[in-house]
C-alpha cells in the first residue's frame, strides 16, 4: 500500500502527472490517443459537408465551375502556402520542445500564430470581395451572365451557383473557426512555454496541439482544390 | 431532567459520497462516480419531462377527435417527446450514468482518462438541456424529432435554430463521453486486464463509443446546415433553389440510425452482466458476444437508408439497404441466443435485476423481430410512417434499452449508494413495467398494419382505431406507475435502506472488489488481474471464505 | 397487389412467431429447470463454435429468403404497368389535388374504375407529403421539385381511406381523403358528368399561349427540339450524357432549361419557373406525352421524327425516381 508521503513526493516532483494515471507514459499515451480520436470526429464533421459538396458538384458541374472561377485562386494558393509553412513551424516547435531549445520553441510557436493570423487575414479579404461582388448567399445574391468555363455562350444557373457559395462559406467558415480555436490553443501553449512548463520529458500539450494544427492544415489542403480549382485550365 | 444517551452509530467509512460535502464539491468534481450521479439527476429529470409529453399524447389519442389540445400543440408534443427522449435521455442514459460510474472500476483504473473533460461533458449536456427547456417553454418545435427539410428549413415558424443548437451542444457531450471511454479502455486497463478478460459491459461501451464518435459529428453538421438554411436562405435542401430534400434525409439518418445502436448496445452490456451473475456462470460464447457488439457498430453505419424506402430513392439503392439491414440483424440474434444458452445449466436467481433482464430478452426479441418486417421492402411500403414503426422502436428503446437501464440501476445500486433497495417493491415494479409496456405498445403494431399513420392528432376519419388507442393509453398509465416506483424506493433507500456489503451479489468483476460505496480513487492499490472474466466457479466454490458462500447471491 | 403484401406479412408472422416461440420456450424452460437449488452449482460452459455458426447461418438464410421475397414484391410495387391510366397529383398543405388525364379535377378524392391499372404521377407544392392507401398496401412520398410515381389496380369496388403519411405541419392529420373505386359503367357515368376536357388538351393550349411552339416546331427548323415522339425516348445532351425523356426530364426542361440541354441546340430557352403552376406543368407534360409515337388512342401522330440525334444504345435509365 503506497503511503501518502510517497504520493506527495511524486506529485511534488512531477506536478504535471495527473493523479489518476499510473505513470507519465500512460498519461502521454492517453493524451495522444485522445487527440487522434478527437481528430477522427472532426473528419466526420467536415465529412458531412464534403458529402453535400460532392453530390451537388456532380449534378451542377458547369455551374460549380463558373462559381469556382470567380473566387480568387491566387489568394487561395497563397493561403495554402501559408498553412504549409505553419505546419513546418509546428514541427519545429515540437522538436524544439523535445530538445529543450527554449528560444526556438517560443519563436516557432509565435511564427505559427503569425502565419495563422495571416491566413485569417487573407480569408477576410476574400470574404470581403465576395460580399462586394454580391456572391454571398441570401437576399442580395446575384450571379447573372457568368459563363461556364469551356462552354462559351452558356451561362451558369444562379440558383446552382448559390449552392456552391453556400457550401463555400459554410466549409471555409467552419475551417476558419477551427483556425481561430487553434490560435487560442497556441496562445496558451506560447504562454506555458514562456513559463518554462515544457521539458524534454513533458511536452505532450505541444505534441497534441501540433496534431490539431496539422489537421486544420490538411482540411485546407482538401478545401483548396475542391473549391478553387474546379475545371481550371492553364 | 433525564439524560439523553447517544446511541453509538457505526463509524461510516470514507467513500466518494461523504469525502467532501457542499454544492461546489459536486459541481466542480472530477470524480467519475460523482459525475455519474450528476448525470443520473439530469437524465431522470428529462425522462420525466419526455414522459409527461408522452402522457399528453396518449390522452389526446383516447378519442378520435382532436379535443384535448390544438393541432399545433400536439405536433409540438410529439416532437418534444422525441427530441427529449432521444437526445436528453436515451443517448446519455446508460453510458453517462452506469458507464461513467463503472468503466474505470471494471478495468481497474482510478478514473477515466480525462476527468475534467468528463465534467465538461456534463456541463455541455446541462447547457444543451437548459436551452432545450427554454425552447420548449417559449414555443417549442413542431417538426417531429426528425426535422425533415423543407418543412424545417422553409415552412415551420417554430424555434428550430434554438432546438438545433441545444441538440448540437448535447451532441458534443456525447462525443466527449465516447472519446473518454475509448481512450480509457485502450490505455488504462490494469495489469493483466487483457482485452479478452474485459467484462462484456466494457466491450458494449467500447462499441457504443465508436458510434458516438463517428456518427454524432454528422448530425451536428446537418444541424448547422439546417440552421444556416433557415437563417440565410441558402437553398442546400430547398428544391426551389436547386437543393435536394433527400440529401437532408441521407445526412440525418447517417447519424440517426447508428444512434439507435448507441441506445441499445450499452443496455445489452448491462443485461450480459446481470445474466452472468444471476445464473452464476460465465456468458456462453464470450468472444461471439464481444465481436457481435463491434459488428453491430460497424454494420449499423451501413443501413441508414432503410428509413427512406418510400422517400424517392432508386429501387437499386433500396435493395442494397434492405440486404444490409438483414445483415445487421444477425449479430443481435447471436446475442439473444448466447444469453439464452447462458441460462442452460445455470443456477438462476430471480432478483429484480434478473427480472428486468428477462423482460429485456422477451421485449427485445419481439422488437428485433418486427425489425425484420420493416426491412422487407414489400412490407415497409405499407407499414412505414405508421404506428407499426412506432411500436417497433418503442419495443427496442423502452422494452429493451430502458429495461436494461433499470435492471442495471438495481444491480449496481448497492455499489453506487451503499444501500440495498427493497427487493419486494422492486420485483413488483418490474412486473408493472412489463405489463404496462406490453399493453401500451402491442396494440400499436395492429394499429399500424391497419393503416393508422404516425403523428396524427385527430383520427376521426378512422374511428375504428379507437379501441386499440384506448388500450394503449391504459397501458401508458400503468407504465407510468411502474416508472415512478423505483424513483420512490431508490430515494427511500438512500436514507432507510439496509447498508450494503461490498459485494452483495457475490458478483464477478473488479467493481465489486471496491467498497460499497467506493472510495474516491476506487482501489486501495492497483489490481493485478490474473483471472478470466466471469469467474463464478471460483466465486461460488464452497471453500472460499465469502460472507455468503452457502447461499448466493443475497442482497437482503 | 395488396394480396402479395399480406402474403409476405403472414409469412413473416409465421417465421417470427416460430422464432419467438422457440426463444421464449427455451427461456422459460431454462429459467424454470435451472432455478437455483441449494447445493447444486452452475456448470461453466465456455461456448460452442459449431452452435454459434449454426444459429448465425440459419437465421441469415431465412433472412435472405425474406429479403428476396420482399424485394420481388417491392419491385412490382415500383414498376407501373406500361398502359396505366395516369392521374396527376399535386399535394399541398393540407390537401390533395388530383387531375385525371381526361381532365376531371378532384380534391381529396380519387375516382377510379375497378380492375384498371392506375398510375399516380405526384409532386408537391411545398413540403414532403406521402400518398398512403392502406387498403391497397401502398405508400409513396410526394416531393417538391420532382415527380414520384405510385401505381395500383383496385380489385373491389368501395371507398378506401387516403392518408398523408409524411408529417407536413399543422393539419397533417387532416390531409385525408377517399379513393372511390367504381364499377366501369358507373365510372363512365361519373366521368361524363363534367370535365374541362382532357389534360393534354389543356396542355396544348398552354403550349400555344406561352409561345412554346415558336421554338419547338414540328419540323427541324425550330430553335428548340421537335417534341413530337420525344417522350420516353433517349435524348443526347450537350455535355455528352444521355437521358430518357420521362416526366421528370420534361419538367426539368420547363423549369430549368440549362440543366440538361439537348445536344446541337443553343442555350436560348428561358425558364418558366414561377410562371407556371404545378398543375400547368402537369398539363404540358401530358400534352407532350400525347404527341409521342406510341399511343394512337391519344390521337397523336405516330411520327418518330425526334430532332435530337439519338444516342448510341447506351441509355441511362433515369426513371421517375431519382436516386
Amino acid at each position: 500500500m503506497p503511503d501518502s508521503t510517497a504520493v506527495l513526493h511524486q506529485e511534488e516532483d512531477r506536478p504535471e502527472l495527473l493523479h489518476h494515471f499510473a505513470d507519465a507514459e500512460q498519461q502521454r499515451d492517453a493524451s495522444s490517443l485522445g487527440m487522434w480520436v478527437f481528430l477522427a470526429t472532426e473528419v466526420m464533421f467536415f465529412g458531412g459537408l464534403f458529402c453535400a459538396y460532392l453530390v451537388y458538384r456532380r449534378w451542377y458541374f458547369g455551374d460549380f465551375a463558373a462559381a469556382s472561377k470567380s473566387i480568387n485562386m491566387a489568394l487561395g494558393a497563397t493561403n495554402t502556402a501559408v498553412l504549409i509553412c505553419s505546419s513546418l513551424t509546428v514541427v519545429l516547435a515540437v522538436w524544439a520542445a523535445q530538445t529543450a531549445r527554449r528560444t526556438l520553441l517560443l519563436v516557432s510557436l509565435a511564427i505559427t500564430m503569425l502565419l495563422g493570423v495571416t491566413f485569417l487575414g487573407i480569408k477576410g479579404i476574400e470574404y470581403r470581395d465576395k460580399f462586394v461582388e454580391h456572391h454571398v448567399p441570401g437576399a442580395s445574391f446575384s450571379f447573372e451572365h457568368e459563363s461556364i468555363p469551356g462552354h462559351p455562350g452558356q451561362y451558369a444557373n444562379p440558383r446552382h451557383a448559390q449552392i456552391f457559395f453556400s457550401l463555400y462559406f459554410v466549409m471555409t467558415g467552419l475551417h476558419a473557426l477551427h483556425m481561430i480555436i487553434g490560435l487560442g490553443i497556441f496562445l496558451w501553449l506560447l504562454i506555458m512555454a514562456w513559463k518554462g512548463r515544457f521539458t524534454p520529458e513533458y511536452n505532450t500539450p505541444i505534441e497534441i496541439g501540433g496534431l490539431y494544427w496539422h489537421f486544420v492544415d490538411i482540411i485546407w489542403i482538401y478545401l483548396f482544390p475542391l473549391l478553387y480549382l474546379i475545371d481550371r485550365h492553364p | 431532567m433525564s439524560m439523553e444517551i447517544a446511541i453509538p452509530q457505526p463509524v461510516e467509512r470514507e467513500n466518494y459520497l461523504n469525502k467532501k460535502y457542499g454544492v461546489w464539491s459536486w459541481l466542480l468534481t472530477t470524480d467519475h462516480k460523482r459525475i455519474a450521479l450528476l448525470y443520473l439527476l439530469s437524465i431522470t429529470f428529462f425522462f420525466f419531462i419526455g414522459g409527461f409529453f408522452a402522457l399528453l399524447i396518449r390522452l389526446e389519442l383516447l378519442t378520435p377527435a382532436g379535443d384535448l389540445v390544438q393541432a399545433d400543440t400536439y405536433n409540438k408534443l410529439f416532437t418534444m417527446h422525441g427530441m427529449v427522449m432521444v437526445f436528453f435521455f436515451l443517448i446519455p442514459s446508460i453510458p453517462a450514468v452506469l458507464g461513467n460510474f463503472l468503466v474505470p472500476m471494471m478495468i481497474g483504473a482510478k478514473d477515466l482518462a480525462f476527468p475534467r473533460i468528463n465534467l465538461l461533458s456534463w456541463y455541455l449536456y446541462v447547457i444543451g438541456g437548459v436551452l432545450m427547456l427554454h425552447c420548449m417553454l417559449t414555443g417549442g418545435v413542431d417538426t417531429g424529432w426528425t426535422f425533415y427539410a423543407p418543412y424545417s428549413t422553409n415552412f415551420t415558424n417554430t424555434k428550430i435554430v434554438e432546438a438545433g443548437l441545444a441538440i448540437f451542444i448535447a451532441g458534443f457531450s456525447s462525443i466527449l463521453t465516447g472519446l473518454n471511454f475509448v481512450v480509457t479502455i485502450h490505455r488504462m486497463r490494469a495489469p493483466g486486464m487483457t482485452w479478452s478478460r474485459l467484462p462484456l459491459f466494457i466491450w458494449a461501451h467500447y462499441a457504443t463509443s465508436i458510434i458516438q464518435l463517428l456518427g454524432t459529428p454528422v448530425v451536428a453538421v446537418t444541424i448547422v446546415l439546417v440552421a444556416a438554411e433557415r437563417a440565410l436562405h441558402l437553398g442546400i435542401f430547398d428544391p426551389k433553389l436547386g437543393g435536394d430534400p433527400l440529401l437532408f434525409q441521407h445526412l440525418f439518418w447517417f447519424y440517426s440510425h447508428p444512434a439507435v445502436y448507441i441506445m441499445i448496445l450499452p443496455s445489452m452490456g448491462v443485461v450480459t452482466e446481470i445474466i452472468a451473475c444471476f445464473s452464476r456462470k460465465r456468458i456462453f460464447g464470450y468472444s461471439f458476444v464481444a465481436f457481435s457488439s463491434i459488428a453491430i457498430a460497424v454494420f449499423g453505419f451501413l443501413v441508414w437508408a432503410h428509413h427512406m424506402f418510400v422517400a424517392g430513392m432508386s429501387v437499386y439503392a433500396a435493395l442494397v439497404f434492405s440486404l444490409l439491414s438483414y445483415a445487421v440483424a444477425v449479430p443481435s440474434a447471436i446475442k439473444v441466443f448466447n444469453w439464452t444458452a447462458t441460462l442452460y445449466k445455470g443456477s438462476i436467481h430471480y432478483d429484480a435485476p434478473m427480472l428486468y433482464a428477462f423482460g429485456f430478452l422477451g421485449l427485445f426479441t419481439v422488437g428485433g423481430l418486427t425489425g425484420l418486417f420493416l426491412a422487407a421492402l414489400g412490407i415497409d411500403t405499407h407499414v412505414t410512417d405508421t404506428y407499426f414503426v412506432v411500436a417497433h422502436f418503442h419495443y427496442i428503446m423502452v422494452g429493451g434499452a430502458v429495461m436494461g437501464y433499470l435492471g442495471g440501476m438495481h444491480f449496481w445500486w448497492p455499489k453506487i449508494s451503499g444501500r440495498l433497495y427493497p427487493e419486494g417493491w422492486a420485483r413488483l415494479a418490474a412486473l408493472i413495467v412489463f405489463i404496462g409496456f406490453n399493453l401500451t405498445f402491442f396494440p400499436q403494431f395492429l394499429l399500424g398494419y391497419m393503416g393508422m399513420p404516425r403523428r396524427y392528432y385527430d383520427y376521426s376519419h378512422m374511428p375504428e382505431f379507437q379501441v386499440l388507442n384506448v388500450l394503449s393509453t391504459a397501458g401508458a398509465t400503468v407504465l407510468g406507475v411502474g416508472y415512478l416506483l423505483p424513483m420512490i424506493y431508490f430515494l427511500w433507500s438512500m436514507r432507510y435502506g439496509k447498508p450494503a456489503p461490498d459485494n452483495p451479489w457475490n458478483a464477478a468483476g473488479l467493481e465489486w472488489k471496491t467498497s460499497s460505496p467506493p472510495t474516491t480513487f476506487n482501489f486501495e492499490e492497483e489490481p493485478v488481474v490474473t483471472w478470466e472474466a466471469y469467474n463464478y466457479e471460483e466465486l461460488d466454490s464452497p471453500d472460499k471464505d465469502a460472507p455468503h458462500s452457502e447461499e448466493v447471491p443475497v442482497a437482503r | 397487389m395488396a394480396r402479395n403484401v399480406d402474403a409476405l406479412y403472414i409469412f413473416l408472422l409465421i417465421v417470427t412467431g416460430m422464432m419467438t416461440l422457440l426463444v421464449f420456450s427455451f427461456l422459460i424452460f431454462f429459467a424454470a429447470r435451472f432455478r437455483h437449488r441449494p447445493g447444486v452449482r452452475a456448470e461453466q460452459i465456455e461456448g460452442s463454435t459449431p452452435l454459434e455458426i449454426t444459429w448465425s447461418t440459419i437465421p441469415f438464410l431465412v433472412f435472405m429468403v425474406i429479403f428476396a421475397w420482399g424485394a420481388v414484391v417491392y419491385f412490382k410495387e415500383r414498376t407501373p404497368p406500361a398502359d396505366s391510366a395516369e392521374i396527376y397529383v399535386v399535394a399541398k398543405q393540407w390537401m390533395w389535388k388530383l387531375e385525371h388525364a381526361e381532365g376531371q379535377r378532384e380534391i381529396n378524392e380519387l375516382h377510379v374504375p375497378v380492375g384498371r391499372d392506375v398510375k399516380l404521377i405526384m409532386t408537391s407544392q411545398d413540403v414532403i407529403h406521402s400518398f398512403f392507401i392502406p387498403a391497397f398496401r401502398i405508400k409513396q412520398d410526394v416531393l417538391p421539385g420532382r415527380y414520384t410515381v405510385e401505381w395500383f389496380r383496385a380489385t373491389k369496388p368501395g371507398v378506401y381511406h387516403l392518408f398523408c403519411a409524411e408529417y407536413c405541419g399543422t393539419q397533417h392529420s387532416g390531409m385525408v381523403g377517399d379513393i372511390v373505386v367504381m364499377e366501369p359503367a358507373q365510372y363512365e357515368a361519373w366521368m361524363n358528368g363534367g370535365s374541362t376536357g382532357p389534360l393534354s388538351a389543356t396542355g396544348e393550349k398552354i403550349f400555344a399561349e406561352l409561345g412554346c411552339s415558336t421554338c419547338h416546331r414540328t419540323d427541324t427548323q425550330g430553335r428548340g427540339p421537335n417534341l413530337q415522339g420525344v417522350f420516353g425516348k433517349p435524348v443526347q445532351l450537350e455535355d455528352g450524357r444521355t437521358v430518357t425523356a420521362d416526366e421528370n426530364y420534361l419538367r426539368e426542361c420547363i423549369l430549368d432549361p440549362g440543366a440538361k440541354r439537348v445536344k446541337g441546340f443553343q442555350p436560348l430557352m428561358p425558364t418558366f419557373q414561377g410562371l407556371v403552376t404545378e398543375e400547368q406543368v402537369n398539363a404540358l407534360v401530358a400534352y407532350i406525352k400525347s404527341i409521342s409515337a406510341t399511343k394512337p388512342a391519344d390521337g397523336a401522330k405516330t411520327s418518330a421524327s425526334a430532332a435530337a440525334p439519338l444516342a448510341e444504345e447506351k441509355v441511362q435509365a433515369h426513371g421517375s425516381q431519382v436516386q
